[in-house]
């Protein structure tokens, strides 16, 4: 996958789980904390929401990486390019 | 082989079962009653639906909100904020002789109405709005430090507080006399700082967006299958045999039938262990009227009430029901969308504490006949609190302990279960967790939140 498709990968699975939130203006480079008040129990939402879609597997001591959409594109490009879109 | 198997189709156990079947576990709820919900369930008599335990849906927060309670179960589901259709509340109140406190889903209304009738006490009440915005969730010492304690220090007024209790105590204290300041403070936030809903249809509308949702991913709810015995090995939790001698095997085991009872699956029965379970039951009388209750001037949602200064709260001991304090519901009294219009028939539900060994002893004609003595009686003394509705009553029932405990399972039909809670969920044995009422969250959302929270931490963490 591309990052442009990782991206929209993200996208799909915190749509899913914000499902009331209007996600078009999410800026890329502001915290998922901040922009969507996302707490503990979501970010692990998104790393098992990946397992489950891609079987990536993220380590406990990376979580900080998927602070923003930013960083989360950027930490999974290289775990990803070998997924099909 | 189950990866998780989860007894009791309530709120808590149908959350923990979407959330597991979400991510591909394959999980079986073992309900032993004929219909879902536990205590928040409903029957139908007469040709009308009836609603069990549900007066209003708590921790109410506005579409668009992102933090608090409500919306982060919905997150947790996947649900839209619309999916519970959830309509506020008009206004409710706290009414003690000569003295009535009127609040709503605003805050501020609380606040003017104490500046009213206890104007010395205004600081007071923001110094404990303080407190309860700072208070942290599932710390075990902090939680069971005595409420009455910690109000007592901080109003002058000992009427005040008897009425700050009561609501809080009615809508999810299963100790008697006084609370845990950790419930306190969580029944505070979602009664008086969130607020009160309800689905035009009812609790009805919720149970089934969950069961649809859960049956969708592949969960498997079987009716009619009481859990007889959890099975262990070497201190672990290994399956469940069912009451007709049937075997399931389980990787986990969620119990939401409550502690003690939990612990007699594991343990067989021993009357050492019945002391623990909680006191405390309802009975609610509930008329079905020719008209909508403003109809005949009555508009509040909730109404809170007791007879004198002093709120006791405690099981019935002389008689089978303890009528000086009450709860008046009406259903009708939300604000339901114009696309909804009115309820089709008025509704006055008015509960009342109950003894629930007085009313498990009865025979079927004594059972029949103390149901239309107290139900008199409880009427009798809430129309002291609203307009005197009896002449356009059409049609009524009543339900008891012996109901909660039909519905819930739970020792004494203690509606908020045991009085001692386990804020983690953990038992004696691996694998077995609990989850519901006796892990600490009530209300609606409360043990929606309790089957998530149980099963992330035990049968989802990577």
């Amino acid at each position: 996958m591309t990052p442009g498709e990782i991206r929209t990968a993200v996208l799909d699975i915190l749509e899913g789980i914000a499902q009331d939130d209007d996600l078009g203006q999410l800026d890329d480079s502001v915290a998922f904390r901040e922009q969507l008040e996302l707490d503990s129990m979501d970010f692990l939402d998104i790393v098992m929401e990946l397992r489950k879609r891609y079987r990536v597997q993220i380590p406990e001591e990376d979580y900080p990486k998927l602070e923003s959409m930013g960083s989360t594109v950027e930490y999974l490009t290289p775990l990803m390019a070998d997924i099909s879109a | 082989m189950y990866d998780t198997i989860i007894i009791g189709a309530g709120m808590s156990g149908l959350a923990a079962g979407i959330r597991l079947a979400y991510y591909d576990q394959k999980v079986c709820i073992l309900e032993r009653h004929t219909t879902i919900g536990g205590l928040n369930s409903f029957y139908r008599l007469n040709g009308r639906d009836y609603d069990v335990g549900l007066h209003a849906v708590t921790n109410f927060t506005p579409k668009g909100t992102k933090k608090g309670p409500l919306a982060r179960l919905l997150r947790q589901l996947r649900f839209k904020w619309d999916d519970f259709s959830l309509s506020e509340q008009v206004e409710s109140s706290i009414a003690f002789p000569g003295v009535n406190l009127k609040f709503s889903n605003e805050m501020d209304l609380l606040r003017s109405e104490i500046a009213s009738c206890f104007p010395d006490q205004v600081d007071p009440f923001e110094r404990l709005l303080g407190k309860i915005v700072e208070y942290d969730d599932l710390n075990q010492e902090i939680y069971e430090q005595s409420t009455r304690e910690v109000l007592d220090e901080i109003f002058t007024e000992p009427l005040l507080v008897e009425m700050l209790l009561c609501p809080l105590m009615w809508y999810g204290n299963a100790r008697e006399d006084d609370m845990d300041f950790g419930q306190f403070c969580i029944m505070f936030r979602s009664i008086f700082l969130e607020g009160f809903a309800r689905p035009f249809k009812g609790v009805r509308l919720i149970l089934k967006n969950l069961v649809r949702r859960f049956r969708s991913l592949g969960g498997e709810l079987l009716l009619r299958k009481g859990v007889s015995q959890i099975k262990l090995d070497e201190g672990r939790a290994v399956g469940v045999v069912l009451d007709n001698g049937d075997e399931i095997e389980g990787r986990n085991i969620l119990s939401s039938v409550g502690r003690v009872e939990t612990d007699r699956l594991c343990l067989g029965s021993g009357a050492s262990q019945v002391a623990k379970a909680g006191q405390l039951s309802f009975v609610e009388t509930i008329s079905i009227l020719d008209r909508q209750p403003r109809d005949l001037g009555h508009e509040q949602t909730i109404v809170f009430y007791n007879d004198s200064n002093k709120f006791h709260w405690r099981r019935p001991v002389d008689e089978m029901c303890d009528v000086r304090t009450g709860v008046i519901c009406s259903p009708n009294n939300f604000r339901y969308s114009p696309d909804d219009g009115d309820l089709a028939d008025g509704v006055i539900r008015i509960t009342a504490l109950a003894d629930y060994h007085r009313w498990g002893n009865l025979d079927e004609d004594d059972y029949r006949l103390a149901k239309i003595k107290w139900s008199d009686q409880v009427t009798a003394a809430a129309i002291k609190f609203m307009p005197d509705y009896r002449r356009f009553v059409i049609d009524s029932d009543m339900f008891t302990p012996n109901t909660i405990r039909r519905f819930t399972w739970h020792d004494n039909g203690a509606v908020y279960g045991a009085p001692e809670k386990i804020l983690d969920g953990s038992t004696d044995w691996q694998n077995l967790y609990l989850c519901g009422t006796d892990q600490g969250y009530v209300g609606i959302v409360g043990s929606i939140m309790s089957g998530l929270t149980i099963a992330n931490r035990y049968c989802l963490a990577p």
